[in-house]
């Protein structure tokens, strides 16, 4: 399970790191009327930042790729109960 | 320079025949018909050998051999024990304690006599 | 510009493809090849997120608040990054304990309550009923705004009759739709393959529909961003909205709202009901949520990417007008004439409106039928529920029922409160709601402590503050709930005031609530956890959750199934809610599972038991399924034929338990015994040992001086004669010590032994004393101690053996003179006749003996005094001896002293009768026959001391 656990790490980390991206220090950084590429800069920083998020967490769940192996809720229609274990 | 001897017995008797043969051997004797006195006199006369009985009033003998072999001073004193109790349980105790010698009564006169001149040096 | 028919033709046609697409994948399914067991399909599914509020409302909320449209969708995202160990973990618990629905799961957690379940459903409805309204709302302006191609129209149905509102056929023709779509079967896990393939198509119409008019209004309409915001910052006030406070609002109170929007997206994301629906329910695979982590949020970035574009091009377009905002996505595209595209939208809003009604109208009615109704039917009696052969009618009338009820709800609400706020606020307030259900669950997944009392009061504190701070603004608002309240507080009490409770102001509406609601809910829920204790079923149901990942392979649940239940029972159970076939499948399955040739080999034990009831809770929900299966199991009733073999064995079982009882004290009674002789045998021998060693320490004595002098004398002649005599005379002294000692002890162990040759005769006191004083004269004189003697003239004669009365007396005397005063001895003995008896006095005046030692004098050896450390002044035989022989005589010898004071020897011996006087020596035996009393031979004497 070790590499549940790094993951799980990766990913807390990538959440409070985007909770930081969101947050108000950052956001005044970019808080200002002007007009980056024709967009508003905050607009911009704000959907750029939230594709740097997703494009991470993208990353952290296929580099560390193998399925769990656990529960699988009945394939195929729940019509027959999960095989034995 | 006689050598000294203290009889310590409560049986009168057997101290004047302890003290006769004692004495014929040359030694300086003194006595004493209990426990305490035994004391005092080891305290001052300061024997070289002291013949116990174990059955005494006041101190015992084994006691007062504990006291000798536990006091710097009386340290180099040999103990001969005296008793009539007869159990092999006996003799044990008292070489346990430090005695170096123990006689069961009745005693061969000869025998005590040889051990005590043994025990002095002066076989 | 849209003809009415069109519209409606083309919205039914898309409606009836949807509906064939369910049709479609359910077929799939029963077969057995899965349509949606794909994580894309799983992802796509969840984006049911994204309703009439995003197609419509995001527009509206960016022209108000600018970037105040991004928080509902940031924060998902956000807490997707915390799925893998939040949602992981909910859908495991979920598939081990067959939760098929959200009020399922925390009253799970909770100890099956029902009363939970029961709240969270009544939360979950009138939570959501705001946003099913929002959805009402969204598709009747659209409606009219398409077919009357009126853009100016503001709000839709308000004031206007009921049979004429859009909103109403909305409401009824999605309520048809639903329970078309979600009740033509009822399915143990709740799971419904058919609408998840529908969702997942709606979500990619939503998201083609809304690029498409993004597209049209940035390029089509405008010459790209660049121009869209370049124009758009022309416009008075614009600009602002490029920032974060810049529209004058407080920057704090802003960024309040954007925080609290955030806060409450994030948890809606879990705890909205068709958000558990189909990220929880649904899912097919735990994996596919690894999937859904990053392919969920990036689904609602592109559907968000032109929502800035269109917002402020509407804004450019539509400048002097009073066009909704909300509705730019559609009157914009209809504002150029592009009526196909101005379709599409519209059937985009609504693939968004119907596919957030059914998840969540589908969801809301399981919960209302497993939790909320079926318990309290159960419970009601006159109804024998339990009986009824068949409740699947029952079951699924309840759920169309509810999915009408909540729609009809939905619209009253429109009509209530609708037009008073916009459409994200509206959703706001529901997010609020649900937000209510996270102390509860999040506290429940990962704090065992979280006790049920704790759960139902967060619940109802949260909830209450909701209502007040958040319902009942909105009606007050639309004039169905007093102003007043709002304004001056109930009653006048400013602290209460529902838009700034206790006055907390500077925040928006939103901000307000969130911060009380939870509050109160965290409040309590943490307060009352801590003050109560659970019930054991509540301790085992925590631990189980928090500790899933531990026990996810044996899913066991608790075991509380005691009792007797079988197989067929619990098969007429299963089949009453899963249908007949449905109940073999599983008992099938189950057989297989433990590796059995058929159903019919199960045994009903504890473990059928629970499998039974996880199978029920998949049907009817947790609670309820928890009192059929115990309404079943029961305590058969004993005939009287097993009650009275119950009773054979109890009372054999009794029988041999009292024998052993009994056995068992004999035992330690004997073993008692045992020991006590034991004891008894080793003092005696202890005493041998010492009266041995006492005997030869006083042999061997004398025999030391005598040997010695004897020696002496045989070594020495040359001793002087004196010396020689006084030496002579030891040995003899001692000689006769020796003697003495060696007949005492013989003496006394004769005595003890009874083998003394008694011979009793008459005997004459007075004459026994004589002849005693006579001879211990010798004693006295060696001493100087006087010598008293007080002898009567006259005394009567006794029956005794007189040399060992003599032995006493002499005895006694002897002993006198050895303890009396030194010098100045006196010593006095008396003889008396008294009734019945003579009796001899002997006083000393010594030192007398304490009283702890006058007993012990007269044991064998012993003196006053310690052996050790006093001189003995006899053989310590003497007295032993004498009493031996007095009491052989039938009377008594004591001592009577005080120390410092002498001491009194005393004995009596009882008077012969006159009749037997008559002289001579009479054998005992002879004696014993005349009745003289203690005369036995080996009489040890009696009295007690």
């Amino acid at each position: 399970m070790k590499r549940t656990h790094v993951r799980n790490e990766r990913l807390v980390a990538l959440a409070l790191f985007g909770l930081l991206l969101f947050n108000y220090p950052l956001l005044q950084m970019f808080n200002a009327p002007t007009l980056v590429l024709g967009i508003p800069k905050l607009y911009l920083y704000l959907f750029v930042a939230w594709a740097v998020v997703i494009s991470g967490a993208a990353l952290i769940l296929q580099v560390s790729g193998a399925d769990d192996g656990t529960l699988r809720g009945g394939q195929g229609g729940a019509r027959r109960p999960p095989p034995p274990r | 320079m006689k050598k000294r001897i203290l009889i310590a017995d409560d049986e009168p008797n057997i101290v004047m025949s302890l003290q006769f043969l004692m004495e014929f051997e040359g030694y300086e004797v003194r006595t004493a018909a209990d426990g305490e006195t035994a004391l005092q006199i080891l305290g001052d006369f300061r024997p070289d050998l002291v013949l116990l009985d174990v059955m005494m009033p006041k101190r015992n003998g084994y006691e007062i051999c504990q006291v000798v072999r536990e006091t710097p001073a009386l340290a180099g004193i040999k103990v001969v024990m005296l008793t009539a109790k007869g159990r092999d349980i006996d003799a044990e105790k008292g070489l346990a304690l430090g005695a170096d010698s123990y006689v069961t009564k009745p005693f061969a006169t000869k025998e005590l006599v040889a051990t005590v001149k043994a025990l002095l040096g002066d076989a | 510009m849209l003809r009415d028919w069109v519209v409606i033709s083309v919205a039914c046609a898309y409606l009836g493809l949807l509906f064939a697409i369910a049709y479609y994948a359910d077929r799939r399914a029963d077969r057995g090849r899965s349509l949606i067991a794909n994580p894309y399909i799983y992802s796509l599914s969840l984006a049911v997120y994204a309703t009439a509020w995003t197609f419509y409302g995001s527009v509206g909320r960016a022209v108000s608040t600018g970037i105040g449209f991004l928080p509902i969708y940031i924060g998902p995202t956000i807490m997707c990054l915390l799925w893998w160990i939040l949602l992981r973990k909910i859908i495991l618990i979920s598939k081990v304990h067959r939760i098929t629905s959200l009020a399922d799961f925390i009253a799970s957690r909770y100890g099956k309550s029902a009363l939970v379940a029961g709240l969270v459903t009544v939360i979950a409805v009138i939570g959501i009923l705001p946003y099913i309204s929002l959805q009402l709302k969204a598709i009747s302006t659209a409606f009219t705004i398409v077919h009357s191609h009126d853009v100016e129209v503001v709000g839709a149905g308000h004031g206007g009759p009921f049979l004429s509102d859009t909103a109403l056929y909305a409401a009824l023709i999605l309520a048809a739709f639903t329970i078309m779509f979600g009740t033509r079967h009822l399915d143990a896990s709740e799971r419904h393959e058919g609408m998840v393939a529908a969702i997942a198509f709606e979500s990619l119409v939503k998201l083609v529909a809304f690029l498409a008019v993004g597209g049209f209004v940035t390029w089509g309409m405008f010459d790209g961003f660049r121009d869209v915001f370049t124009r758009a910052r022309e416009l008075p006030g614009v600009q602002a909205l490029f920032v974060i406070g810049g529209t004058g609002d407080g920057q704090t109170g802003v960024l309040a709202s954007l925080y609290s929007a955030t806060f409450f997206a994030m948890l809606a994301i879990m705890f909205l009901p068709r958000q558990c629906q189909v990220a929880v329910v649904e899912n097919v695979d735990v994996n596919h949520v690894k999937t859904a982590i990053w392919l969920f949020p990036l689904y609602m970035l592109v559907i968000n990417l032109f929502v800035p574009a269109i917002a402020f091009g509407g804004m450019v377009h539509f400048a002097g007008t009073p066009v909704d905002p909300d509705t730019y996505v559609l009157t914009l595209p209809l504002s150029r004439g592009q009526n196909g595209l101005g379709l599409l939208v519209f059937i985009g809003g609504l693939s968004a409106a119907t596919g957030m009604v059914i998840v969540e109208t589908i969801a809301l009615s399981t919960m209302v039928c497993n939790d909320l109704a079926m318990p309290l039917l159960l419970r009601w009696p006159a109804l024998r529920l339990n009986e009824r052969k068949n409740l699947t009618g029952l079951l699924l009338g309840i759920r169309r029922g509810a999915i009408l009820v909540m729609l009809l709800l939905g619209y009253l609400y429109f009509r209530i409160a609708g037009e008073a706020y916009a459409l994200v606020s509206i959703g706001l307030i529901s997010f609020a709601a649900v937000a209510q259900f996270a102390p509860a669950c999040l506290g429940g997944l990962f704090w065992k402590g979280g006790t049920r009392a704790g759960a139902l009061a967060g619940l109802s504190a949260g909830f209450l503050v909701w209502l007040y701070t958040l319902l009942v603004p909105a009606f007050a608002k639309s004039g169905w709930v007093p102003m007043s309240i709002v304004e001056a507080g109930p009653f006048g009490i400013e602290a209460l005031r529902p838009l700034q409770l206790f006055g907390l102001t500077g925040l928006d509406q939103i901000t307000h609530g969130m911060i009380w609601s939870m509050l109160a809910n965290v409040g309590a829920y943490v307060a009352f956890s801590l003050s109560t204790t659970q019930s054991a079923v509540e301790h085992s149901q925590a631990t189980l959750f928090v500790d899933v990942f531990k026990h996810s392979a044996a899913g066991t649940g608790s075991l509380f199934w005691r009792g007797g239940v079988s197989v067929q029972e619990l098969r007429a159970l299963l089949s009453r809610f899963l249908g007949a076939d449905k109940a073999d499948d599983v008992l099938e399955g189950y057989a297989r599972d433990r590796r059995l040739r058929s159903a019919w080999e199960v045994e009903a034990d504890a473990n059928l038991i629970q499998f039974a009831e996880t199978k029920l809770a998949g049907a009817i929900g947790g609670a309820s399924a928890h009192a059929m299966v115990a309404s079943v199991v029961k305590e058969a009733p004993l005939t009287m034929d097993e009650v009275m073999s119950i009773l054979d064995e109890a009372s054999q079982i009794m029988k041999y338990s009292r024998e052993l009882e009994k056995t068992s004290r004999e035992l330690t009674s004997a073993y008692a015994d045992l020991s006590s002789a034991n004891e008894q045998l080793k003092e005696l021998d202890r005493m041998k040992d010492d009266f041995v060693s006492h005997v030869s320490h006083e042999l061997r004595t004398p025999l030391t001086s005598i040997r010695s002098f004897s020696e002496i004398l045989h070594d020495h002649p040359q001793l002087d004669a004196a010396t020689r005599t006084k030496y002579l005379s030891v040995v003899i002294q001692e000689a006769e010590r020796l003697t003495r000692l060696i007949n005492q002890v013989l003496d006394l162990s004769k005595i003890e032994a009874g083998r003394v040759d008694w011979r009793i005769a008459v005997v004459s006191p007075r004459e026994v004393v004589e002849h005693a004083v006579a001879a211990t004269s010798q004693l006295f004189a060696e001493k100087a101690a006087t010598l008293e003697v007080d002898v009567p003239e006259e005394v009567p004669p006794i029956l005794a053996d007189r040399d060992r009365l003599v032995q006493v007396v002499i005895n006694l005397l002897s002993n006198a003179a050895k303890f009396c005063a030194d010098p100045g001895g006196r010593v006095s003995i008396s003889l008396r006749a008294e009734p019945g008896v003579v009796r001899v006095d002997v006083r000393d005046n010594g030192m007398g003996i304490a009283a702890k030692d006058q007993e012990l004098i007269f044991e064998k050896f012993r003196q006053g005094g310690d052996t050790l450390t006093t001189k003995p002044r006899g053989t310590g035989l003497g007295l032993p001896i004498s009493r031996e022989i007095i009491q052989h005589f039938g009377g008594r010898l004591w001592v009577e002293s005080e120390p410092g004071r002498g001491a009194t020897f005393s004995f009596v011996i009882p008077l012969r009768r006159q009749a037997e006087v008559g002289g001579g020596d009479v054998p005992d035996d002879r004696a014993a026959a005349l009745g003289a009393p203690g005369t036995e031979a080996g009489a040890t004497g009696t009295e007690p001391r």
